[in-house]
């Protein structure tokens, strides 16, 4: 036993004899942030770094198109809100419950279950089908009623949210997808099972994303009229 | 036990094939000279630009035989049209700030040397880097497309066509005899939503020029998100973040104001196209004339709400490109000074409020555009507060040289140029900044001369900077020092020639973007003005030609250089140069200084790498910066 905790001890300072913490940068009484990690092991917070620094451009990217709405709602007497299509209401319900599964997959993932981990994330991935064929249901009630791009400030904002917001969804089934087909299996390695947990990680914070951005659009196109 | 350790560093086995190791690398040294050979490229394209510029503006009118051979479209009788003096104006913009700042600056550089000085094997998302390069390079072509689809009729033809199967003929009309577009790099909004009706070099060139911008961004965001990712997460043994060279900081603020503004161009980017091909109305307002007809079925539309989209991306995009020439400059000013950097720590915060206040000035792009004087007074009180962390930086690089024994190399020389002309340019921003003096001076040569000073030419001279001082570690060669000083001092004093008489001309009321001068009375005294910048400008980009010579020559016929030439202290300077696969040829490296510790008392040498154990003398704690026993040192 005692030699297998010296082992574990050697694997961090291998070769290169462990040398003092860092102490101060630039003559500094503080280290100034913490130690760097020793870039034998991978670490699973690149994908969580990654994730997240997407979402925030992803968020940059509505900001951007939700203020030029506000603006243009403001700047004519043209804006004429349509009445909300009904199945607007069955994708939100899809995509929160969507929500639900894909954190129940994680979850199962943590517990080391990899059975209810695809069988939940296959669930995830329906769920997440369902809702972009309801949002397409949306634009062809919309189509019908003869309500084009061009036709509104309104309908343009809402045509350009939903196809924005569903493009990432895309990506996001993609991502799903690929966890499907490359992460269901334990792998031999520390390596290979920190990686598969933080790739499941990394897609569950992207569609929690999605999902909280469809519900704020959709609040958006419901309420600023 | 150690070899299974280090057999886990090589991520990815050193590539073979041609293609897999030059073409599609996901080294990030390959990627980031991929960067720089794009920016040499464009920055060809662009400068050949402005010569045409000022000929035209020097010699109005006059027959010029070899530009009617060259357009015989956009220059009749071998005197431009003012059309295509506009879109050269355009193409120039574009091309100098997208593919030349920011690609070589932080796509160059910062993809070759951030993973390395802070001991990393490569960037987090190999893949992700390389298909951010190739992303960009698409965005170059389809930029170049653009000149062709206005300026070569057949090329023009086929867009044309694409117009009448989208049916948006409009829209996609090419072959307007111009080079591209010709909306300013700004692409102000009505004029560029409307398609053909706005005029010449309105049609398809405008659509591809919007597209390039868009998959630009795409490119830039891929890469910020890698740069931001590795940054935190990959840093070596002991690389805390105060111990980080300041370039690392410079590259790390850029990515996030990256990450942060160019979404907002995607967003306005995809508006201005619905614009153009859909049909919408975001940007066009209703009953508007242009060329003598009323603009038919739009209605509501807010021009205004393009400038802000678009500046609230153009201010932090001009800090794109200057952070990271701060950068260089600090780590190259220390490193000739043998000197630790002045006040390294406010040298970190300063970057950080220059990138930060950098989101709330976009209004000051837009004065004269009829906004309350209460968001005016707002805007110019946040830009005028920029001017704190900019004193702070350039008193501290002031600093650094205080009382040092400076080693003037090529490389120092440079970025000694980059503080003074960032002064020279900084302070007209202090001008600019103010609501009345902006009154007088909006879109006159005032403002072109501010931002070429300060965006544009002090960005390329940290860039220079960069080149001489990381060409060694890059190709393993020194460049040749006598060509390089010579190059210097040509270009610094060509650029001040070429941008302080734009002062004068701003101040004489002189219009930007205006193609002829010789007709207004009020300008004619400014002819020897001009023509003295002109000439200034063709000797200037003459003697580049002695940068791409050395640049290329060097790379195979140059000196070769050691490890460490310039006796630096951070990690890329304790590899091989040039660096192995993966860098550190899968050893960890262990820091245990910060990275500006030069001319440290009771040090056996003038500097103290990273790398370099730290021996603590029994009852002598020299607080971090302690003198090394005088073995076990490796230089």
């Amino acid at each position: 036993m005692a030699a297998t905790a010296t082992n574990t001890e050697q694997v961090v300072d291998v070769g290169l004899g462990g040398g003092p913490r860092p102490r101060n940068g630039n003559g500094f009484h503080k280290n100034g942030g913490g130690d760097g990690g020793d870039g034998l092991r991978f670490s699973p917070a690149r994908y969580r770094i990654g994730v997240w620094t997407a979402i925030g451009s992803i968020l940059m990217l509505f900001v951007a198109l939700t203020s030029a709405y506000i603006v243009r709602s403001a700047s004519s007497n043209d804006w004429k809100p349509i009445a909300m299509p009904r199945v607007l209401w069955l994708s939100t319900g899809l995509i929160l419950i969507s929500s639900i599964t894909i954190e129940v997959s994680r979850r199962s993932l943590k517990r080391d279950n990899n059975g209810a981990y695809s069988r939940w994330l296959i669930n995830t991935v329906m769920l997440g089908a369902g809702f972009v064929v309801s949002q397409l249901f949306a634009w062809r009630q919309l189509v019908h009623q003869g309500v084009y791009m061009a036709s509104n400030p309104y309908n343009s904002f809402f045509y350009l949210f939903t196809a924005a917001h569903g493009l990432h969804l895309l990506g996001g089934i993609f991502a799903l997808t690929y966890l499907l087909f490359r992460t269901t299996k334990k792998r031999a390695t520390v390596d290979g099972e920190l990686r598969r947990i933080g790739a499941a990680d990394a897609a569950t914070i992207y569609w929690h994303f999605m999902d909280g951005l469809w519900v704020s659009l959709f609040a958006l196109l419901m309420f600023w009229r | 036990m150690a070899e299974a350790a280090h057999a886990e560093v090589h991520r990815h086995p050193a590539p073979t094939g041609f293609i897999r190791k030059y073409i599609f690398s996901i080294d990030h040294k390959v990627i980031g000279i991929q960067y720089i050979l794009l920016a040499l490229t464009a920055v060809l394209v662009g400068m050949i630009m402005s010569v045409l510029m000022r000929v035209n503006l020097t010699w109005p009118g006059t027959h010029i035989h070899i530009m009617e051979t060259l357009f015989p479209q956009g220059a009749p009788g071998g005197a431009m049209t003012p059309e295509f003096y506009l879109s050269l104006v355009t193409m120039h913009g574009t091309i100098m700030v997208f593919f030349v700042l920011t690609t070589a600056p932080q796509g160059g550089f910062g993809n070759y040397f951030l993973p390395i000085q802070i001991g990393a094997d490569d960037m987090a998302f190999p893949v992700l880097n390389m298909l951010s390069f190739w992303v960009t390079f698409v965005g170059f072509v389809v930029i170049l497309l653009a000149i062709f689809a206005e300026g070569n009729a057949t090329v023009g033809g086929w867009f044309t066509k694409l117009g009448d199967v989208l049916h948006s003929p409009e829209a996609w009309a090419g072959g307007s005899g111009t080079v591209g577009p010709i909306g300013g790099w700004t692409g102000y909004a009505p004029l560029s939503a409307l398609g053909k009706i706005a005029g010449p070099g309105q049609g398809a060139g405008v659509n591809l020029w919007i597209i390039s911008i868009a998959i630009f961004c795409v490119g830039s965001l891929l890469g910020a998100l890698n740069f931001i990712t590795t940054l935190l997460n990959m840093r070596t043994r002991g690389m805390s973040l105060m111990r980080m060279p300041l370039t690392c900081w410079a590259w790390f603020t850029t990515a996030i104001l990256a990450l942060l503004s160019f979404p907002v161009l995607l967003g306005g980017g995809i508006l201005l196209l619905l614009d153009r091909m859909a049909g919408t109305s975001f940007f066009i307002p209703g009953g508007l004339y242009v060329s003598g007809a009323t603009v038919p079925l739009h209605n509501g539309g807010s021009p205004l709400l393009w400038q802000h989209l678009f500046w609230f991306f153009g201010h932090p995009e001009v800090y794109i490109a200057i952070l990271p020439g701060m950068g260089a400059t600090s780590h190259i000013l220390s490193t000739f000074a043998r000197k630790p950097v002045f006040g390294y720590r406010a040298m970190v915060f300063a970057i950080f409020a220059i990138g930060g206040l950098g989101f709330f000035v976009w209004g000051h792009h837009m004065f004269m555009s009829g906004m309350s004087p209460y968001s005016a007074v707002a805007f110019s009180i946040l830009t005028l507060s920029i001017g704190v962390p900019s004193a702070i930086k350039t008193f501290n690089w002031l600093g650094t040289l205080w009382g040092a024994r400076i080693r003037f190399t090529t490389p120092m020389l440079f970025a000694i140029g980059f503080v003074s002309l960032f002064v020279a340019g900084g302070i007209t921003g202090l001008v600019l900044g103010q609501t009345s003096l902006d009154f007088f001076f909006h879109d006159t040569y005032f403002v072109t001369a501010h931002f070429h000073l300060v965006m544009g030419v002090a960005s390329i001279f940290g860039m220079f900077a960069a080149t001489y001082f990381w060409f060694p570690k890059m190709f393993g060669r020194m460049m040749n020092e006598s060509w390089g000083k010579l190059h210097f001092w040509i270009t610094f004093i060509g650029v001040y020639a070429i941008f302080v008489p734009f002062h004068a001309m701003g101040l004489l009321g002189m219009p930007r973007r205006y193609a002829r001068f010789d007709e207004y009375e009020f300008l004619k005294n400014s002819k020897g003005l001009v023509m003295f910048v002109t000439v200034a400008a063709i000797i200037t980009v003459t003697a580049q030609v002695l940068f791409y010579f050395n640049f290329f020559w060097s790379m195979f016929k140059g000196k070769k250089a050691s490890d460490n030439p310039w006796e630096a202290t951070t990690l890329e300077w304790s590899i091989p140069s040039p660096p192995p696969h993966d860098n550190f040829a899968g050893i960890v490296p262990v820091v245990y200084h910060g990275a500006y510790e030069f001319s440290v008392p009771g040090a056996p040498n003038d500097f103290i790498m990273q790398t370099e154990p730290e021996v603590t003398v029994l009852g002598a704690d020299l607080g971090g910066a302690s003198g090394n026993g005088g073995n076990g040192h490796k230089h």
